[in-house]
């Protein structure tokens, strides 16, 4: 057996159906063939011939009997498969829960164990199984699965692998009897298998896997960093970001909320992520902030989570050095904020404005000031039919 | 000759920066001293943002000098988290917080929006209440289905559990000729 950790590689779907298992299976063949030696650690065909067909040739391990509350079930095998000792096993349905009385209480758990044992292994999971997309799934659905993996599973895959239809196609498998048995096809048509139900998956699916893609991408790497000159030219040519990521920069004051409001909305026309950032003078963080800034900053937080954003709250004397900071960390490829606070004339003479010093410290990043309309010059207020 | 020049230039435009630095905090007193110590609340849920209630909290405002804080009761269903992100309530929300910061600004008066979640209005008020201060509350009451305000049982509640003075508009009966 190896001593090394084993490499673990995701087939990931929208929904039953789109073929994951059917792909970890074919390229399982195609390693077997390469000559390496493979085995099945537990496949879910769903009694699809395709599927079925496909595992021939392969061995199958044994899977293990127990019983729960008198009905008899069959679980993977972990004890089986780390004496057995293959080079790869492919284990369907990584989301899967274990019945009572197994050695982990999930199957990722098993998964884990198998891959410390220095055995590769190719698994299957839906997009709504993931932690972290349950409850969006669900609003999108109203479908809400039992089974989920943290999402951290996922991103230490060594590989993960989009299995992609289309939701008409997939719909057509369906009515074809491929995903499901004939009798609970009209079921799956009225509940779970709608166009837009599977567009929003899929979207879901894609975005989930492309911000995978990003965050390995971006991430150091593993080994030490070299220094050969054409290296680094490499990295300095390498884009920072595919998708946007927005950085609002947010004071303690109830004029913070129409800079998030236009951050939301800019975020969502893009389909970005938003980042909240209020930058706290050091000391303050405790018993010295006013109850009116800790009453805004909660305001803030609540706001932040209803939109589904995430409020940074750093501390340092310098509000610039600290956006920048977070801007380059959080890959920020746009960043909002309210106008300036007027300067005194000495912080006029001997330092840039902030805008200028985002926009020298942060090269290729949008900066948005957000306008604050109550300096807008505006007609009476006996003209105002409001009053 | 000459030094004494640069030195009066140079004494001019200190003077000049000065006066401009005297006249900036001056503004900035008068704006502090503007800014109102106490806040209404307004809460209003997606289906009923009754514009009587408005002009009679922004009135309100505007005459006690107080902040408007409009407060959206984001409804959470029970089959989700109430800690979710509701980017289509905040879709729905936000406009009409823009709306009513701008009608606030036009007449003068200082805005703080919110919003709360719950399960259902009193669950979202009853949050509001924890985590908001606030002396007064103007509410719109839907009497007999008419206006865009609480049922009269939600009034009611608020009638029994709301801290400090509660306005409940009710909208007028239509007049029979």
């Amino acid at each position: 057996m190896s001593s090394q950790h084993g490499r673990l590689k995701v087939f990931i779907g929208m929904a039953a159906g789109v073929g994951k298992t059917y792909r970890m299976l074919q390229e399982g063949q195609a390693e077997a063939e390469a000559g390496r030696d493979v085995v099945v650690g537990y496949l879910e065909p769903h009694g699809r011939v395709e599927t079925e067909s496909l595992a021939a040739g392969l061995e199958v391990l044994p899977r293990r009997r127990t019983h729960y509350r008198e009905t008899p079930l069959e679980e993977m095998n972990l004890a089986a498969i780390l004496a057995r000792a293959p080079e790869l096993c492919l284990i369907d349905e990584l989301a899967h829960t274990n019945a009572p009385g197994m050695e982990h209480e999930k199957r990722y758990e098993d998964v884990r164990e198998v891959l410390e044992a220095g055995i590769d292994v190719f698994s299957t999971v839906n997009v709504q199984h993931l932690e972290s997309l349950n409850d969006q799934v669900t609003q999108l659905t109203g479908t809400r699965v039992r089974e989920t993996i943290p999402d951290a599973v996922l991103s230490a895959a060594d590989e993960v692998v989009l299995i992609d239809v289309t939701p008409e196609a997939l719909i057509a498998r369906l009515r074809a009897g491929k995903v499901y048995p004939s009798e609970r096809v009209p079921a799956a048509l009225n509940n779970f298998f709608k166009v837009e139900n599977l567009s929003a998956l899929r979207e879901t699916a894609l975005r989930q896997v492309a911000e995978g893609v990003e965050v390995k991408r971006l991430a150091p790497p593993p080994t030490v960093a070299s220094s050969r000159r054409e290296d680094r030219l490499v990295k300095a040519a390498a884009p920072q970001a595919i998708s946007e990521r927005l950085l609002a920069l947010v004071t303690l004051s109830p004029r913070a909320q129409r800079v998030v409001r236009r951050a939301w909305r800019s975020a969502q026309r893009l389909g970005a992520e938003l980042d909240l950032l209020t930058v706290r003078t050091p000391g303050r963080a405790g018993g010295q902030t006013s109850s009116e800034e800790r009453e805004q900053l909660e305001a803030l937080r609540r706001l932040a989570s209803i939109l589904g954003a995430q409020l940074l709250v750093e501390e340092g004397d310098d509000v610039a050095e600290v956006a920048i900071r977070v801007a380059r960390e959080r890959g920020s490829t746009y960043v909002l904020m309210g106008a300036p606070k007027p300067r005194n004339a000495w912080r006029r003479l001997t330092q840039p404005a902030l805008p200028f010093r985002l926009l020298r410290g942060l090269p290729g990043v949008d900066l948005r000031i957000v306008a604050d309309r109550t300096l807008r010059e505006e007609p009476p207020a006996p003209e105002e039919p409001l009053l | 000759m000459i030094a004494a020049v640069v030195a009066l230039l140079v004494g001019l435009a200190l003077g000049a920066l000065a006066a401009l630095e005297f006249e900036r905090r001056r503004r900035g007193r008068a704006l502090s001293r503007r800014a109102p110590v106490h806040r209404i609340a307004f809460p209003f849920t997606g289906e009923g943002l009754s514009e009587p209630a408005l002009v009679a909290a922004l009135r309100l405002a505007r005459a006690e000098g107080a902040t408007l804080m409009p407060v959206y009761l984001a409804l959470v269903p029970l089959r989700l988290s109430v800690e979710v992100p509701l980017p289509v309530e905040a879709a729905q929300a936000l406009p009409l917080l823009e709306a009513i910061e701008q009608r606030a600004l036009r007449a003068h008066v200082p805005v703080d929006s919110r919003i709360e979640r719950g399960r259902t209005v009193r669950h979202a008020m009853r949050e509001m209440m924890e985590h908001e201060h606030f002396e007064r509350m103007v509410v719109a009451a839907g009497a007999n289905g008419l206006g865009d305000g609480f049922s009269a049982e939600d009034v009611a509640w608020l009638v029994e559990h709301a801290p400090g003075e509660l306005i409940a508009l009710r909208p007028a009966q239509p007049t029979t000729p």
